[in-house]
């Protein structure tokens, strides 16, 4: 097996083992989901315009969760120095660690989004639209997450400093994300929308592994 | 540019650029302020168009600081030029005072010309992500101890910023043009009547002085700082 299959084997392991790190992640979004009637009123006619966004954010949130632990738990016991000396560069290891993190992390919140938004009153027939756009935004949000992460790695406050970077540069696939269910919902084609969110997922998958193994080499240095 | 790389050269060459920078930035600004008193009323607006002479500049320069942040953090990343990752790091401040300037005087020019404070119009959230920029690149500088990693991670994110930087202005854009735009702000822009354009125009001029200056002075307290902290460790050694 390549070095580069059984990284990726690794990391969705440790990702799952100890605690199921996605399921929390899951759990969040669900807590977050049972926040929001909550606040505002459990009135299907104000729940159900909100749905779809909320469940969104929710989305862009409980991604956020596992990345500290991304890099830190390898850099602390040392693993990741050897990942840097090991056959493959650190850029692959960083894309690796990010895609293994969307396999593993978003892909469940990309399952569960859909039914969060279902459950604040989401026409039924957008729950696919959700689902895609889940998939594509959580591929943006784990290789964005994972260049936080990597930047992230040494400082202090490393959980509340990885949000504060990260966040920001959420914006764009919120944006896309959103404004694709907002379409579908008002009956036009989201297809411009999902194109656009599609384009800036990969173009994070193409250079956030870049920066990332930069700060990567930076903290171990 | 890059003979400016050499810490001594710069150290020379800007320390008479200094008092010239302030004293620049206090003349412009003061002409700039009379002049934005003298300028006339607006036919609608009234007084408060005064409002624009503080908050235009205020925005272009929050947007000019991040550009010389960006290039600064490019240059101490590729060619590792200690005097480069001073450069971006003394941009940073300066560029949110100016970006939270631009964001209040805005409130402040809101509330009496469109009823409100606030509104999501594309411009002014495109402000408010430049400010979260700025915020957080400085909690990365400030949360990282060794100050080279910290000098090296910041250059990393701030190279990214200016690369998501116009990928951000543009998906607001989008988004703006889904969401119906704010009715109460009339699109199509006004365009500048010629009576205020003196004003403006020193007022932004004045303002870009005053970051000159502001910046240059940093830069050169940076540097100091370090050779202070050199001497003192060479002393440790030797004693």
């Amino acid at each position: 097996m390549s070095a580069a299959a059984l990284l990726f084997r690794r990391e969705l392991a440790l990702s799952w083992g100890g605690g199921g790190g996605p399921l929390v992640a899951v759990g969040f979004l669900a807590t977050l989901t049972t926040l929001i009637p909550l606040a505002a009123g459990a009135d299907p006619t104000r729940l159900a315009p909100l749905a779809a966004a909320v469940a969104w954010v929710a989305l862009a949130l409980a991604s956020l969760l596992s990345l500290e632990r991304l890099f830190e738990r390898d850099h602390e016991d040392g693993a990741l120095d050897l990942l840097a000396l090991g056959p493959l560069p650190l850029e692959a290891v960083c894309a690796l660690k990010a895609l293994a993190h969307w396999v593993g992390t978003g892909l469940p919140l990309a399952l569960a989004a859909p039914v969060a938004a279902l459950a604040l009153g989401l026409a039924p027939s957008l729950a696919p639209l959700a689902l895609v756009a889940g998939l594509l935004g959580g591929l943006g949000f784990s290789f964005i997450g994972a260049l936080g992460a990597a930047l992230a790695l040494g400082a202090r406050r490393g959980g509340l400093l990885i949000a504060a970077v990260v966040l920001p540069l959420f914006i764009p696939p919120v944006i896309f994300g959103g404004g694709a269910l907002a379409r579908a919902a008002d009956g036009q084609s989201p297809l411009q929308a999902l194109a656009l969110l599609a384009a800036y997922a990969l173009f994070a998958a193409a250079v956030s592994p870049l920066a990332a193994a930069a700060a990567v080499r930076n903290a171990q240095s | 540019m890059f003979g400016l790389a050499n810490p001594d050269r710069f150290m020379r060459v800007t320390r008479p650029l200094v008092p010239l920078a302030w004293g620049a930035a206090a003349i412009l600004l003061a002409v700039g302020v009379w002049l934005s008193f003298s300028a006339p009323e607006d036919y609608q607006q009234g007084s408060t168009v005064r409002i624009m002479f503080i908050h235009v500049p205020a925005a272009t320069l929050g947007l000019g600081a991040y550009l010389a942040l960006g290039v600064s953090s490019f240059f101490a990343l590729v060619f590792r030029h200690a005097l480069a990752d001073a450069a971006a790091r003394a941009a940073a401040l300066p560029g949110a005072m100016f970006t939270s300037l631009a964001l209040i005087t805005g409130a402040l020019w809101g509330q009496p010309m469109w009823g409100t404070w606030w509104v999501w119009d594309a411009r002014l959230t495109s402000v408010l992500v430049l400010f979260l920029f700025y915020l957080g690149y400085m909690a990365l500088r400030a949360s990282i101890d060794d100050e080279q990693k910290a000098a090296r991670a910041a250059a990393v994110l701030g190279l990214v910023g200016l690369v998501n930087l116009p990928i951000v202005k543009f998906s607001v854009d989008w988004w703006n043009t889904l969401h119906q735009p704010a009715s109460l702000i009339r699109s199509g822009g006004t365009s500048v009547d010629p009576a205020f354009l003196p004003a403006l125009l020193t007022m932004m001029a004045a303002y870009g002085a005053l970051f000159l200056a502001v910046w240059v002075t940093a830069i050169r307290t940076e540097v100091t700082r370090r050779r202070v902290l050199t001497l003192r460790q060479r002393r440790a050694a030797m004693a």
